[in-house]
């Protein structure tokens, strides 16, 4: 009897770790072919699905006036009840004036004429294809929407912790480091210039690319501004990317362009006609 | 023995004082007063019945924020068959202007503070 069990226990035994043995040698063949498939799935349907991308051409020559940059600018303010804080420290900028060998460090070299390297350059959220500032977000309040390309912020969700930040290699984001309310534009009566709400104090911001605008039918603040402004025509342009026949893929094709720090394989949005 | 009356006077106290929610409920009639707020007169209904938004207008913001933000879609449509824009300051503050007298007489008596009016802008009588 005892005998009989023990033979038992052997064979199962046995049986045992051959069948763990043929699951092991059977996984490690199956599953990178199966990831494999679901990879190429995954790309396939999202390749299919051709989603709109907004894209800004912003041409450096015309914004060396500082006329048509600083239309850009108050326009964004106004539009979206930016705070001025004084202290540049806790500054809030959506869209900013910085100087040529910052905003394309890869673009200089230690001969670069100085007029070149501090030229002034428009800079703003690039709107990234694959933007780094999403993939660190742990509440998902930032992301890329799929309807439009836009890298998009819930301030409601928001906590703060200014990962995005750290991310973004453009300084895109600012965090409101206090209650931005007390420093944002009224006017005469006292009253914003929008209705677009002011954010709290610990919630990172950015460009939206005015997407509250945009679902309106109109044009981004900055585009509609230097358009009025004297040699600010073409300045700006915006535009749908995927579709070949808008003014800003008419413009990539024809003008010579460059996007900011191209090596980091973000897929910047906003080009720079040279 | 001799604190007999004490006692019993100091509970009775007591009791009084500490079920004072209890007979204080029996001894009042009727209900609390519900808030005076001041209803829009250019629309007749909201999106939703009334009795639904007073519950779930918190859930429907929710709903049409992350709507609109997230997904891009604008267009709301009611359960009685109505097309709304999504939108808390157009389509919202549009029938509802005022905070002070028709979102804030409610959040005061059910003593809630939503913090929307910290960042959202309220409409200024234009």
């Amino acid at each position: 009897m005892s005998n009989h069990k023990e033979s038992d226990g052997n064979t199962s035994r046995r049986r045992f770790l051959k069948e763990a043995g043929a699951a092991v040698v059977g996984l490690s063949w199956g599953l990178p072919v199966l990831s494999a498939g679901c990879r190429a799935a995954a790309q396939e349907s999202s390749a299919k699905v051709p989603g709109k991308q907004w894209a800004m051409v912003v041409d450096m020559e015309k914004c060396r006036r500082e006329g048509v940059r600083q239309a850009a600018i108050e326009a964004c303010d106004r539009a979206h009840n930016i705070p001025h804080i004084p202290d540049s420290d806790d500054e809030v900028k959506w869209v900013w004036t910085t100087e040529f060998q910052h905003a394309f460090p890869e673009d200089v070299h230690e001969r670069t004429p100085a007029a070149q390297r501090e030229a002034p350059v428009l800079v703003m959220c690039n709107h990234c294809t694959d933007p780094a500032c999403v993939k660190v977000c742990p509440t998902k309040a930032t992301w890329k929407r799929e309807s439009d390309g836009i890298v998009m912020i819930d301030m409601h969700r928001c906590i703060g912790c200014r990962y995005c930040m750290a991310a973004c290699p453009y300084g895109a984001r600012s965090f409101n480091w206090r209650d931005p309310r007390p420093y944002v534009e009224t006017d005469a009566n006292g009253d914003y210039y929008s209705d677009y709400p002011t954010r709290a104090r610990g919630v990172v911001e950015k460009c939206d690319f005015c997407a509250e605008r945009l679902r309106d039918g109109q044009l981004p603040a900055c585009v509609e501004a230097v358009a009025k402004v004297a040699g600010g025509a073409g300045a700006l342009t915006f535009g749908d990317v995927t579709d070949a026949d808008s003014a800003v893929s008419r413009l990539l094709r024809e003008r010579e362009t460059i996007v900011r720090r191209p090596e980091l394989g973000t897929g910047p949005n906003v080009y720079y006609i040279v | 023995m001799r604190d007999r009356k004490w006692i019993i006077a100091g509970l009775a106290v007591f009791c009084v004082v500490v079920l004072f929610p209890v007979w204080y409920g029996f001894t009042t009639r009727g209900e609390a007063a519900p808030p005076d707020v001041v209803l829009p007169t250019n629309e007749k209904s909201c999106v939703e019945p009334t009795e639904w938004m007073i519950a779930n207008h918190p859930t429907l913001l929710n709903e049409w924020r992350n709507a609109v933000i997230r997904d891009g879609r604008t267009e709301y449509v009611s359960s009685t068959g109505v097309t709304y824009t999504m939108s808390f300051t157009g389509t919202c503050l549009g029938c509802h202007p005022t905070r002070a007298t028709f979102c804030q007489r409610c959040h005061d008596y059910a003593d809630v503070q939503p913090t929307c009016w910290d960042c959202h802008v309220e409409p200024q009588g234009k």
